[in-house]
């Protein structure tokens, strides 16, 4: 008999997996019950927080906790986290005090006295430095790109700009630790890698991982900034051992923006060329970002476009400012605006169209079927090519994205089937917001022909099984095989069980709306019923990773209509049209929720997320959401989130939706009115910048 | 925040006594939020002026009175202020966001501080804190001053206060009454407040002049967040009619001057006149005539322009 394989079910016949499903935890989250790690109070806990340097680089001469120390319920403080500043905001001491409020007026006691070193604020400054620079990525293929200056049907040069931006988690950075006896310490962090975090915080103790609890239940975004407890876990892990009780670090909305992470800038000064035949022919680049103080950067180009002559130099900048971490396909969003700025003006310069001259420059033939598709829903035709008229004047655009989204081995999934009926699905992973926990409970309840609501899933907790980091759109395609194999393995013994209770065989058995069943449902009990035959301690399945059902690799298309108000210089997104290989799709409703979410992020980008650090005085400027600005929900236009499956295996999705964005956002700014924005955020000072000529 | 004393007074002498030995007056504590937040007061207490009574309603009469804790939200669901002094209700209507329309007041937006963030960062001691520099000069100034800047370039943050200029209004506070045209100061006059108040004197409320009401008006505000943002620019106008042609103008613009600007030269140009396009333009450029822009902020000209000519069309629609 041919052994039953897994596969992902089919959503013309499923309950759950392929369609809607409101996220199994929506009631918990808008009622208040989901407890985040900004909630949690613990009897007798402390509150922490950080000394930070003021200055962006310089030594530290003398510092005087005497007036802290004074304070009427200070109870710890750590004196060493930091002797030398190389951002305005770097860690150099933390208190533990009995409330918020005297733990914040102890910092502000604090009294320093810096040795200031020269600093350097931005890329452009920086690259005047040569101590500050490093060279970085090259490319060199095929001709000097210069030999085809002369020759080429349009060649276009230019300097182009995307400014560093910030994650925004509305949780901040932070964690509350509680040590339960001499050895092992229970920390709520809020993090995106449950498993990483508590190795890490068990590394900074000592200790072995298993004396760590570290809980994340709920999680306010991370967008890729939350991969580690970070400073913020050891100094509580150490304050709540200095104290005798349980500590809480939530990082303040200036600790947030100034210290928890950032997306790099990327600045390009770049000559490009095209032939009459709208290939590219030659571009020749030099790049250059920071990732703050240390760290290396770079980031991939000419992107997706197949160029034969490239000369690419990459400088990576060290600047005092905080350090870059991940943030939403990292660099993805950056090379999308440079490369496809360049190819829009290419085209626009020889005359071509510019949707033909990207499919005619691309290996994917998804990516040219989701132009045709994308150009058809926002009407193409009907663009302006810079000759719209008028106070208003509305454009078109598009660009193009690729994202991984693949899975990986290492999660490891229990399912529990008890006597009762009652099922329980548990594995180490985290929702990141993108909807694990119900797609962890769906797989289960779709397999066993059960109830969603029966299905108990317990993610976040470094006591379940081992899975990664969310990072990369890793997630889903990780996670959800190893699920589905250990509700496929459990649904296999029932089967068995329901071979010997009901006298059919294991491969006819059918799981459907709780009941299980012969294959004509002649023979039927519910699934209670056939449990109630389980041994007295139920069956119990683990599931580890099947590269079988999922696959990476996701093309992803948009196109952008906008209205310019000249008379303001005011971008106003009428309609974004994001087109995205999406594989399998778990959950219908989540995955065009990621979509719809990821181009919000890239209209963010687009029109208004840029940190500013003094250049004299090396401070973040707008280390706020008043000054540094995301998109609100009054700006955000019709999204039509289109799911694009070139294959069945699930493949992540969370953050490729928010690359093209930006990109064809400014597109469509040139399309609408003729006026080339090479620098973001494209805000009324860059759209008159532009038209009267300023840089 | 500083730990501090809460004070409530029952009359307007007793607010103001306790203002003069290091009180904080609160009316909807939006930007004394701020303020006390960022440290950038450390008042020994605060005193609340919603305590006192009165100084909450609309009075209409030959005049209208508006009571200093009126809030832009009832400002701009007043039906009366809506017909009568329109760029006033449209104003209000684009002050912060709803939450903060809702609890701000007409008092506060007026005493409200400057939004510059290097007045805003505690850790930089700049010329309007008593330091010795205005770090936007040569800093970064896309938001500051193009006209009446020196030595300090803030702009002013109030929607509220260049309607109340194009209309002419008076300002009542606790000991006097002051023309709205002499309530602002220019940073060259005093560098280290906004306006001529003195310690311990409170607005209790605005009048607007019989003179101005029913004039045709208008406000309007550019916002690079048009949900919940400051002015980049704003213009405030009000015409009087004869026929077709304006006989009297007011115009004030917001976000180009370290206080609400009233142009003149806009305003005279524009007299006798019909409002186009054309003409409205031709004003804005004779307002903008002495701008002198910083280096990140010579876009504001231009949009300050077109921004009058948005206000003006929209007052004669």
């Amino acid at each position: 008999m041919a052994q039953r394989q897994p596969e992902w079910a089919n959503p013309a016949t499923s309950k759950y997996l392929g369609k809607n499903i409101p996220r199994v935890d929506g009631p918990a989250k808008v009622s208040g019950a989901a407890k985040y790690t900004f909630d949690i109070v613990l009897p007798g806990m402390l509150y922490a927080k950080i000394v930070r340097s003021p200055i962006p680089s310089g030594t530290l001469k003398s510092i005087d906790f005497s007036e802290a120390k004074a304070m009427k319920g200070v109870r710890a403080i750590i004196e060493d986290l930091g002797r030398n500043a190389r951002f305005a905001g770097q860690e150099i001491a933390a208190i533990a005090a009995d409330t918020e409020e005297i733990a914040r007026d102890a910092v502000h006691a604090v009294k320093m006295e810096w040795e200031t070193s020269p600093h350097i604020s931005s890329t452009q400054q920086g690259l005047t430095d040569p101590s500050r620079t490093r060279v970085g990525r090259e490319v060199n293929r095929g001709e000097d790109p210069a030999s085809f200056w002369n020759s080429a049907a349009a060649v276009i040069e230019g300097e182009y700009y995307v400014p560093v931006r910030e994650h925004l988690c509305l949780e901040s950075h932070g964690v509350v630790a509680r040590w339960d006896n001499a050895d092992n310490v229970t920390v709520w962090c809020s993090t995106q890698a449950v498993h990483d975090a508590a190795g890490e915080i068990a590394g900074n103790l000592g200790i072995p991982k298993s004396n760590v609890t570290l809980i994340c239940e709920y999680m306010g975004g991370g967008f890729g900034s939350k991969f580690s407890a970070g400073i913020e876990g050891a100094v509580a892990a150490r304050l709540a051992k200095m104290t005798g009780k349980p500590v809480k670090l939530m990082l303040e909305r200036y600790e947030e923006q100034v210290a928890s992470g950032n997306g790099p800038d990327a600045y390009m000064k770049c000559k490009a060329a095209i032939g009459s035949d709208g290939k590219l022919l030659a571009i020749d680049a030099q790049l250059a970002g920071t990732s703050g103080f240390g760290g290396g950067w770079g980031l991939p180009f000419p992107y997706i476009y197949s160029v034969p002559n490239v000369r690419v130099k990459s400088t990576s900048v060290s600047v005092n400012a905080g350090g870059a971490r991940a943030l939403r396909a990292p660099m993805h969003p950056q090379a999308c605006f440079l490369m496809e700025s360049v190819v829009d003006e290419l085209a626009v310069k020889a005359n071509l169209d510019p949707l033909e001259v990207r499919k005619a420059n691309t290996d994917s033939d998804v990516r040219r079927r989701q132009f045709d598709l994308g150009a058809q829903m926002i009407n193409w035709l009907k663009r302006s090519k810079g000759k719209g008229e008028g106070r208003y004047r509305r454009g078109i655009g598009c660009a193009t994205g690729t994202w991984g989204g693949g899975g990986g081995r290492g999660s490891v999934c229990t399912v529990k089937i008890g006597k009762d009926g009652s099922v329980w699905v548990g594995i180490g992973t985290q929702d990141l917001g993108t909807g694990t926990r119900t797609y962890v409970a769906a797989i289960v309840a779709e397999e066993l022909g059960i109830d969603i609501k029966k299905v108990k899933a317990e993610i976040g907790s470094s006591k379940l099984g081992l899975s990664g980091g969310s990072g990369g759109s890793t997630t889903a395609a990780s996670v959800s095989p190893a699920v589905k194999m250990a509700a496929f393995q459990a649904r296999t013994r029932l089967s068995e069980l329901a071979a010997n209770q009901m006298g059919i065989t294991a491969a006819e058995a059918v799981f459907k709306d709780g009941f299980v069943s012969n294959a004509d449902g002649t023979k039927k009990v519910t699934f209670e019923r056939l449990c109630s035959a389980l041994p007295a301690g139920g069956l119990e399945e683990v599931g580890t990773f099947n590269p079988d059902l999922q696959a990476g690799g996701a093309a992803g298309v948009q196109f952008v209509e906008v209205e310019v108000d000249t008379w303001t210089g005011l971008v106003k997104p009428i309609k974004v049209v994001a087109v995205q290989d999406c594989g399998y799709w778990l959950n219908k409703l989540a995955t065009e929720s990621q979509l719809i979410g990821g181009v919000i992020q890239g209209l963010s980008m687009a029109l208004l997320e840029d940190r500013k650090i003094d250049e004299r005085t090396g401070r973040q400027l707008n280390p706020n959401m008043e000054t540094y600005k995301p998109i609100g929900s009054v700006e955000i236009p019709e999204i039509v989130p289109v799911l694009f499956a070139t294959h069945d295996k699930v493949t992540g999705i969370g953050e490729p939706a928010c690359i093209p964005t930006a990109a064809a956002v400014a597109n469509a700014v040139f399309d609408a009115t003729g006026v080339r924005i090479r620098r973001l955020p494209i805000t009324p000072k860059r759209y008159f910048d532009a038209v009267e000529g300023r840089r | 925040m500083n730990n501090f004393g809460w004070y409530e007074p029952k009359t307007i002498e007793q607010a103001s006594a306790a203002m003069k030995s290091d009180g904080a007056l609160m009316a909807g504590g939006i930007d004394l939020l701020c303020m006390l937040k960022e440290r950038l007061i450390e008042p020994k207490r605060v005193v609340n002026l919603k305590s006192v009574s009165g100084m909450r309603t609309i009075e209409n009469g030959k005049t209208i009175r508006i009571g200093a804790l009126v809030t832009p939200e009832t400002i701009e669901g007043d039906a009366n202020l809506r017909k009568r002094a329109t760029v006033l209700a449209e104003a209000a209507s684009v002050v912060a966001s709803p939450q903060i329309r809702n609890v701000g007041t007409l008092g506060g937006n007026l005493c409200q501080r400057p939004r510059c963030w290097y007045f805003r960062d505690k850790d930089v001691f700049c010329l309007k804190k008593g330091g010795d520099r205005c770090y936007s000069v040569d800093g970064s100034n896309e938001y500051h001053a193009i006209l009446g800047g020196g030595p300090c370039f803030i702009v002013h943050p109030s929607d509220l206060a260049p309607a109340l200029i194009s209309l002419d209004a008076t300002v009542k506070t606790n000991t006097r009454t002051i023309k709205i045209d002499e309530f602002f100061v220019l940073p060259e006059k005093n560098v280290h407040a906004e306006n001529v108040l003195e310690p311990g004197e409170i607005i209790t409320e605005v009048e607007l002049p019989a003179e101005w009401l029913d004039a045709k008006s208008s406000y309007v505000k550019v916002r690079e967040r048009p949900s919940f943002d400051w002015a980049l620019t704003s213009c405030a106008v009000a015409f009087k009619m004869n026929g077709s042609k304006v006989s009297a103008a007011r115009i004030a613009f917001g976000g180009v001057a370290p206080i609400p600007w009233r142009s003149k030269e806009a305003e005279e140009e524009l007299v006798g006149k019909e409002i186009s396009e054309s003409t409205a333009r031709t004003a804005g450029r004779a307002a903008m005539a002495d701008a002198l822009p910083l280096a990140d902020n010579p876009y504001k000209v231009e949009l300050a322009v077109n921004t009058l000519v948005m206000a003006a069309l929209q007052a004669v629609q």
